[in-house]
């Protein structure tokens, strides 16, 4: 039942992709796209990930505003036709192989429902004591230990916010600095004029803030 | 069968990449690939009926783990999904700013203004 929902959504969010991508009009690409993104959100939120489906949201009307304020503007609302013929069918062909080696590797993945992280979860651990130099003991995948004793050791109920701000802390840290130079580099680019006026000299040589804009 | 829309999610978005001309349909095609490659991701960690990976007082602890989600993949798609933010904000800031200079979004056109 599930299975199936997730099924129709997915076809609904190819379809989504390629209106955004066949389509003339940009605006309409545009829309396209947020309507893959929010049924992504949908998906996400059927497959158990609140968290993963609130960011999505979030990002997506983000995305859509600066997308949108990229395309209004007066000559850019349609889309000339795409490369060449050639091109094309380069690009289909390396599409088809991409296709078949998927599929190929698809064929090699577990069946969906049963993540390999998480086999073997519910058997007791092994009690016998550690040794030195004896047989080597089984680590279990991070998955599990994060389930086992998430709530135990960070005192966190939301597993995911666990492994973001106590385990993988750093990671995050790292997150947050990419982001903020992004978006100092877009407010970098996007700047209309520099800061400080440029001065009666450099406007007399011609050089400043007002040729770069 | 999921696993094989993600796939197909994944070639659409290649393909647009490859063929499109106009810079906003590339990025386009970009948000594509990336919502696609979070999706897999997202369907590698489900386990049938599972519960999401959020303790709460109503249920016992061996319950939970026998039933819930694995977490890891929820947590690393969340900070995939905040960076490709700031990837496609930055790249459209490109976009914006070469509109500004050349006039056009056309790549084979701005290819050949050079300058």
């Amino acid at each position: 039942m599930l299975m199936n929902l997730i099924v129709v959504l997915l076809m609904f969010v190819a379809i989504g992709a390629v209106i955004a991508i066949w389509t003339r009009d940009l605006l309409s690409a545009v829309i396209a796209i947020g309507v893959l993104g929010f049924t992504c959100a949908v998906v996400l939120l059927l497959l158990r990930a609140p968290d993963v489906a609130i960011t999505r949201i979030v990002v997506e009307v983000l995305l859509l505003i600066i997308l949108i304020r990229s395309v209004l503007r007066r000559g850019v609302r349609t889309v000339e036709s795409s490369r060449s013929v050639p091109g094309m069918a380069l690009a289909g062909a390396f599409v088809a192989v991409l296709l078949v080696l998927g599929v190929i590797a698809i064929r090699e993945l577990p069946p969906f429902g049963e993540p390999v992280a998480l086999m073997g979860l519910n058997e007791p651990a092994p009690t016998q004591p550690l040794e030195a130099g004896g047989p080597k003991q089984e680590i279990p995948p991070p998955s599990q230990t994060y389930i086992k004793q998430g709530l135990e050791k960070t005192h966190s109920g939301n597993i995911v916010t666990a492994v973001l701000l106590d385990y993988r802390a750093y990671d995050t840290l790292g997150e947050a600095a990419v982001l903020f130079t992004a978006v100092v580099g877009a407010i970098a680019l996007l700047r209309r004029k520099s800061r400080k006026p440029p001065s009666p000299a450099e406007m007399a040589a011609g050089v400043g803030g007002s040729e770069d804009r | 069968m999921v696993y094989l829309l993600c796939l197909v999610l994944f070639l659409i978005g290649i393909y647009g990449v490859l063929t499109q001309r106009n810079l906003i349909k590339i990025i386009l095609s970009l948000a594509v690939v990336e919502s696609s490659v979070s999706l897999f991701l997202i369907l590698l960690g489900y386990r049938v009926g599972g519960i999401a990976p959020i303790e709460t007082a109503a249920r016992p602890h061996e319950s939970f783990i026998g039933m819930s989600v694995d977490p890891l993949p929820q947590a690393m798609v969340l900070t995939a999904i905040v960076i490709s933010l700031g990837v496609l904000a930055l790249s459209i800031a490109i976009a914006m700013r070469l509109y500004q200079r050349y006039g056009t979004y056309d790549v084979t056109q701005i290819r050949n203004l050079r300058g």
